[in-house]
């Protein structure tokens, strides 16, 4: 993969009125590669991507978007990006292709140029025969659809998605996922934000776990599951009294990476299963540990998300819109 | 420069395009200054409303000149509606992400109210007409009237769309649009001359601009020029510092909200 950067984040810093949304974050992004920001809401996803995007400026720190300041060269910034807001940012009286006609213009394309562009898109989305009603008709699933459309118009290098998948059903979801990797396949970077650990994990290249305004880990989801060191033993004890003896006696063991206490049993960080299982097994058996459950599971992103951030993402998922 | 009118082009006609959709609001919006005020309110006080007061032939050519001025005040204040709207549904920060001059959204919306209130303006001189009200200085003072309109309208659309950027909700829009509106009509000589006011309203009304504009533009409807002229004179010069005012406040606000 090429590694040039699209993006360079430094010491970016960003309050209001007293608060700090994001506070001394630097990363970059890989041309060609899907960037996620995964967090819980208010973590400070939105405000990185809005720095990005030319929407908001910098406390201190600064952000450049394929070599170029998103303060100084703002313009230069948006007429290389395209953006996915949030919100279904759509004029319900407007049609699909009204739309895409009212960004042409605003993208300065000609007559002939726009025209092309929109009817590529509107097949690519699936909208063809919906683009010419008003867009109060259009479901959930469909207002999504021509945001993507809308962000796609300029061509741009990098598209910025600011939780795509929010509040859709299922299909939609998947639907999405496929337009989001087609795109990579034609070399576009893409940022997105998201609070959904699935979709961070099956969808990006590389992500940030953010979460109180500072990035708490980076890497490929694989990289970030290997680096939590082993794989999870999780036990339940029918007894639960038992549970300190079993950790200070498991703690000692050399097959053993970490050993922690649950409210139920034990989550215990092992490197090598085959070893570890019979010394567990053998080691409750001889404590008298009776065993209601044990489960055994590679890292998943989940396990990096708590570890890195110290609780569940689920904790705080917004109510979802859905429509 | 193209560039530059390719993007208010197109955001005008989107404002337009948006107002045809809504062909019962727009029907509404049209109708209602007319039949409210003029109609209903014009010939309902025809008998109660002093003649030696008003000084004018009958009532409803003397609230003529008040209904335009009414109009162009509601819909100026009116006129950052669809710009609050925009910012509530994040269409506005997709605009905002596009390589656009910052000031196109804002012109836009400036040609798109001063067009829609001169269409208003001259179906209610229609109206009007058809009550037996001839505008006393011909198509000239028609074109002078539309004038006076647009110079008081960019003042109040600009406040407007500043309050549109500013406020938390758009509850709180609409309830200083009321709060604004209304003591501007009635602290005002729309309804009722300066000389036939309680004093203390009176001597209120004449810090109103919208007194100034009414003033110069019934003169234009009742009388004709010789008496008009001066009171456009006038009306000017208020206007361009009311104006100055307005975009200078304004300007602020809309370099702050988007960058």
């Amino acid at each position: 993969m090429d590694r040039a950067f699209a993006i360079q984040v430094s010491r970016l810093t960003k309050a209001y009125d007293g608060h700090t949304a994001v506070s001394d974050l630097s990363f970059e992004v890989y041309a060609g590669e899907i960037f996620g920001l995964l967090g819980p809401n208010g973590a400070g996803k939105s405000t990185t991507l809005r720095t990005l995007i030319t929407l908001l400026t910098p406390t201190s720190g600064t952000a450049s978007v394929l070599g170029h300041d998103t303060v100084r060269e703002a313009d230069v910034v948006r007429r290389l990006i395209g953006y996915v807001p949030q919100e279904r940012a759509i004029d319900r009286f407007l049609t699909g292709r009204e739309h895409l006609e009212l960004l042409g213009a605003l993208y300065h394309l000609s007559k002939a140029e726009a025209a092309r562009r929109i009817a590529e898109l509107l097949k690519l989305v699936e909208l063809e025969e919906a683009a010419d009603r008003a867009a109060k008709t259009y479901s959930g699933g469909m207002k999504r659809k021509l945001d993507i459309a809308c962000g796609l118009l300029p061509d741009p290098k990098i598209l910025f998605l600011d939780e795509p998948t929010l509040g859709l059903d299922v299909q939609s979801r998947l639907r999405i996922w496929d337009y989001v990797r087609m795109l990579k396949e034609r070399g576009m970077t893409i940022v997105m934000t998201t609070n959904y650990l699935d979709e961070a994990d099956q969808l990006c290249d590389r992500l940030a776990i953010i979460d109180g305004g500072k990035i708490k880990t980076l890497g490929s989801p694989a990289e970030l599951k290997v680096g939590l060191g082993g794989d999870i033993v999780s036990l339940t004890l029918k007894d639960q009294s038992k549970i300190p003896t079993l950790v200070s006696a498991l703690t000692r063991h050399p097959a053993m990476r970490a050993v922690k206490a649950t409210p139920t049993g034990l989550d215990i960080r092992v490197e090598s299963p085959e070893k570890a299982l019979p010394a567990i097994l053998e080691f409750a058996n001889r404590l008298d540990c009776q065993l209601e459950f044990i489960e055994y599971h590679r890292p998943r992103l989940d396990d990096v998300f708590i570890a890195h951030t110290g609780r569940s993402i689920k904790d705080d998922l917004p109510k979802e819109n859905v429509e | 420069m193209s560039e530059y009118w390719q993007e208010i082009h197109a955001l005008t006609m989107r404002w337009v395009r948006r107002l045809s959709r809504e062909k019962f609001s727009m029907l509404f919006t049209l109708v209602q200054p007319m039949l409210f005020w003029l109609i209903f309110f014009g010939n309902l006080f025809q008998r109660a409303a002093d003649m030696q007061i008003t000084q004018a032939p009958d009532y409803i050519s003397f609230l003529t000149a008040g209904v335009v001025v009414m109009t162009v005040l509601n819909n100026g204040l009116a006129g950052g509606v669809d710009l609050l709207f925009d910012k509530e549904n994040g269409f506005l920060e997709r605009l905002m992400t596009t390589p656009i001059h910052r000031s196109s959204v804002i012109l836009s919306r400036f040609i798109f109210v001063m067009t829609i209130t001169s269409l208003q303006v001259l179906v209610i001189i229609g109206v009007a007409f058809l009550f037996g009200v001839q505008p006393a200085t011909g198509l000239l003072g028609i074109a002078t009237i539309l004038m006076i309109g647009m110079l008081f309208g960019v003042g109040l659309t600009a406040i407007s769309m500043a309050m549109a950027f500013s406020v938390k909700s758009h509850g709180d829009f609409f309830s200083v649009l009321g709060f604004l509106s209304r003591p501007m009509i009635f602290l005002s000589s729309a309804l009722v001359p300066l000389a036939g006011m309680p004093a203390w309203m009176g001597f209120l009304a004449r810090f109103n601009p919208m007194t100034w504009a009414i003033d110069a533009v019934r003169p234009l409807i009742l009388t004709g020029w010789t008496e008009a002229l001066p009171h456009v004179g006038m009306v000017v010069v208020v206007m361009v510092i009311f104006d100055a005012l307005c975009l200078y406040g304004s300007a602020k606000v809309f370099r702050r909200a988007m960058g």
